[in-house]
């Protein structure tokens, strides 16, 4: 994914309203966007909104969505909670990993792999999203189809 | 000869099995076919183990074709789908489908039934009607109808609607607020997002009532980003009801001022706890306050607030319109009206059931669920989210009502039933909710950051047997401390499922 210029974070601050309680909105536009939330960013957000530089680095830390590192082009995301489990996320988590050969967290060549905790998919489970779309019955066969796709989506 | 209606839903349970797919499948054959036909993206009845469910209307009914994927789409077709034709996916006319027809629908009537983003289709199934008559009958006579329907929060906490309506109205102040939690976080719940893909001029005509009812100018819905589908949807809707003069100053020349701001979350589980809410609406990190003073007084950005769930709110303009009497004669002693009950995990007809309150699990699970996917028998339900009980078979008679759970050591919570078949193992599930605990805890107070973690390593040393009795009587300590001592639910409830384990599936830990 790219990479934020200051321009552009101005602009988005700007459709904000320049208002340091909109600081959420803003980051989540940008992740949205970008994927990501470089270190100048934080520095140029605390002083477009008035903010300290810890205020801003705190909330970036805090939230789950707010990654400080480039992620892959793909986003691909196995739910881990409760009612995906009942339905084999677990192991489909692990084939995942296999497959990928990579580790949640990671990032390798073009993919990023996490966890998510409820995809809100829980009566078709397990359910995995892939750049920002939730797939539902996903079993480990289907999982493979929808990484061609993603992949011949390129 | 009028154009024949077909309708794809596009919710994300449907649309996460191919709905988009076929919708686009059923636009080409159409085409091809030079069969002239309406598409419409309506929301989902909320059978989710029967999407994508396709109907066409023919002579006014809908005829229901169940599980179609885009390949069957040339198929039906050929068997005269615009006609409502005879196919192995054919399962009759909508309104005859038991699931259905055996709910107690007060909040989701018009899921499925509509489009969501039509507001003349809104509007010609009683939308804005409720928020009419409110105008026309002053903010009194809504807050006596929420107070006498008995209607408690649906988020989970179960607070009467009615009394923090009335708080919030009587709290002096110029500027105060609706705040509609939309952080529907709870594994196995869904029901929120169901009522925003499928009904969100529903949710905005109650927040509008709510508004009203309390003097409150604007409203927020803090809705988790885990949902890119309601958002889409949602903030279309906002817009619609907008530009209808539905929302914004003087509505219809009321003189009554309401605008909705939609927020999104940013994937951290105790925002749906309502103070790390208002913190995560005011830009800052999503940590727990202190309460009192309560968000009814000093709520976001420190004015009196209505924090309410989704469904809660959804639920008002119904009760506005029927009157609040006519809710609380449906359900159970202080369980008044009717809940979403969310059927998830391993099932075989997961889904959206709306009943009233005093159906039993065993009646939701095997009536309406048909027992497990897997077809093996069930070993523990989880009613409440993450934060909830492990219930053993042998409780599954318990009637769904707030106070028969807490008697029970369980929670209603916001209706999730995740269930889990016998190779389930809970000791693994148990080790689960206190991780879960450690990723989420805001950080605010010890016994829900430290003990969480400490919990992951009692747990783990009773797994691999090591001294499986004194970490066992440490375990339930450490379950005493967070419980009683944890600054909000996060911490003090996680100890709900742990100790369920320990109470009813101990067994589990030796043959881990």
């Amino acid at each position: 994914m790219a990479r934020i210029d200051q321009e552009t974070t101005s602009e988005i601050v700007a459709e904000y309203g320049s208002k340091p309680e909109m600081l959420v909105q803003v980051l989540q536009t940008i992740v949205g966007r970008f994927g990501w939330i470089p270190d100048e960013t934080i520095r140029q957000l605390a002083e477009e909104l008035n903010l300290s530089r810890a205020d801003v680095h705190g909330v970036v830390e805090y939230y789950h969505d707010f990654r400080t590192a480039e992620p892959g082009e793909h986003i691909v995301k196995i739910c881990q909670a409760e009612a995906c489990q009942a339905m084999g996320s677990r192991k489909l988590t692990d084939y995942a990993q296999k497959i990928l050969a990579m580790s949640l967290h990671d990032t390798e060549n073009d993919v990023t792999l996490e966890p998510v905790y409820c995809l809100g998919n829980c009566a078709c489970a397990p359910a995995v999203m892939i750049n920002g779309k939730t797939h539902g019955r996903v079993d480990e066969t289907r999982f493979n189809a929808l990484l061609d796709d993603m992949r011949g989506s390129d | 000869m009028a154009r024949t209606k077909i309708y794809v839903p596009r919710e994300t349970a449907a649309v996460s099995v191919g709905a988009d797919e076929v919708a686009l499948a059923i636009a080409q054959v159409a085409k091809k076919t030079g069969t002239d036909i309406e598409l419409i993206r309506n929301g989902s009845w909320g059978a989710s183990w029967l999407e994508p469910l396709v109907e066409v209307e023919v002579d006014g009914a809908r005829i229901a074709y169940a599980n179609v994927s885009a390949s069957d789409v040339q198929g039906l077709f050929e068997a005269d789908l615009p006609n409502g034709g005879e196919h192995e996916r054919r399962l009759g006319p909508t309104i005859e489908i038991p699931y259905l027809i055996n709910q107690d629908r007060w909040t989701f009537w018009r899921c499925g039934l509509i489009d969501p983003l039509s507001i003349e289709d809104f509007e010609l199934h009683q939308g804005f009607k409720a928020l009419t008559k409110a105008f026309r009958e002053g903010s009194d006579a809504v807050l006596d109808a929420v107070m006498a329907s008995g209607l408690r929060g649906r988020g989970g906490a179960g607070f009467p609607t009615g009394i923090k309506w009335r708080t919030v109205a009587d709290a002096p102040g110029e500027q105060k607020y609706i705040a509609c939690n939309a952080d529907e976080g709870d594994s196995g719940t869904f029901s929120d997002r169901i009522l925003m893909e499928s009904d969100p001029m529903g949710l905005i005509e109650s927040m509008a009532i709510a508004g009203f009812a309390v003097g409150a100018s604007k409203g927020y819905i803090y809705l988790r980003s885990e949902y890119p589908l309601t958002h889409s949807i949602l903030s279309r809707a906002i817009a619609t009801a907008r530009d209808a003069g539905w929302l914004g100053d003087s509505i219809k020349d009321s003189g009554f001022d309401f605008d909705i701001e939609l927020h999104l979350g940013a994937g951290s589980y105790v925002c749906g706890e309502e103070t790390a809410m208002l913190e995560s609406l005011e830009g800052k990190k999503g940590i727990v306050r202190f309460k009192p003073p309560l968000p009814a007084h000093e709520g976001l950005f420190g004015k009196p607030t209505v924090v309410n769930n989704v469904v809660t709110l959804a639920s008002v303009a119904n009760i506005v319109n029927m009157g609040g009497e006519r809710y609380a004669g449906m359900g159970v002693d202080r369980s008044k009206g009717t809940l979403a009950f969310q059927l998830a995990g391993n099932i075989k007809r997961g889904g959206l059931v709306e009943k009233s309150f005093g159906i039993t699990l065993r009646e939701l699970i095997d009536d309406f669920g048909g027992g497990t996917a897997s077809g093996r028998p069930i070993k523990a339900v989880q009613v409440g989210g993450p934060l909830g009980a492990y219930i053993p078979v042998e409780q599954l008679d318990t009637p769904l009502d707030y106070e028969a759970f807490v008697d029970i050591g369980a929670m209603v919570g916001h209706g999730g039933i995740v269930v889990f078949d016998d190779t389930a193992n809970m000791a693994e599930l148990a080790r689960f909710a206190m991780e879960f605990c450690a990723i989420e805890s805001c950080g605010k107070c010890t016994p829900c950051r430290i003990g969480s973690t400490r919990g992951v390593e009692v747990v783990d040393r009773m797994i691999a047997g090591d001294q499986r009795e004194d970490n066992y009587d440490l375990l339930v300590e450490l379950c005493d401390t967070m419980e009683d001592a944890s600054l909000c639910a996060m911490g003090g409830m996680t100890p709900y499922p742990v100790r369920s384990v320990l109470k009813y599936f101990a067994e589990d830990f030796a043959s881990s």
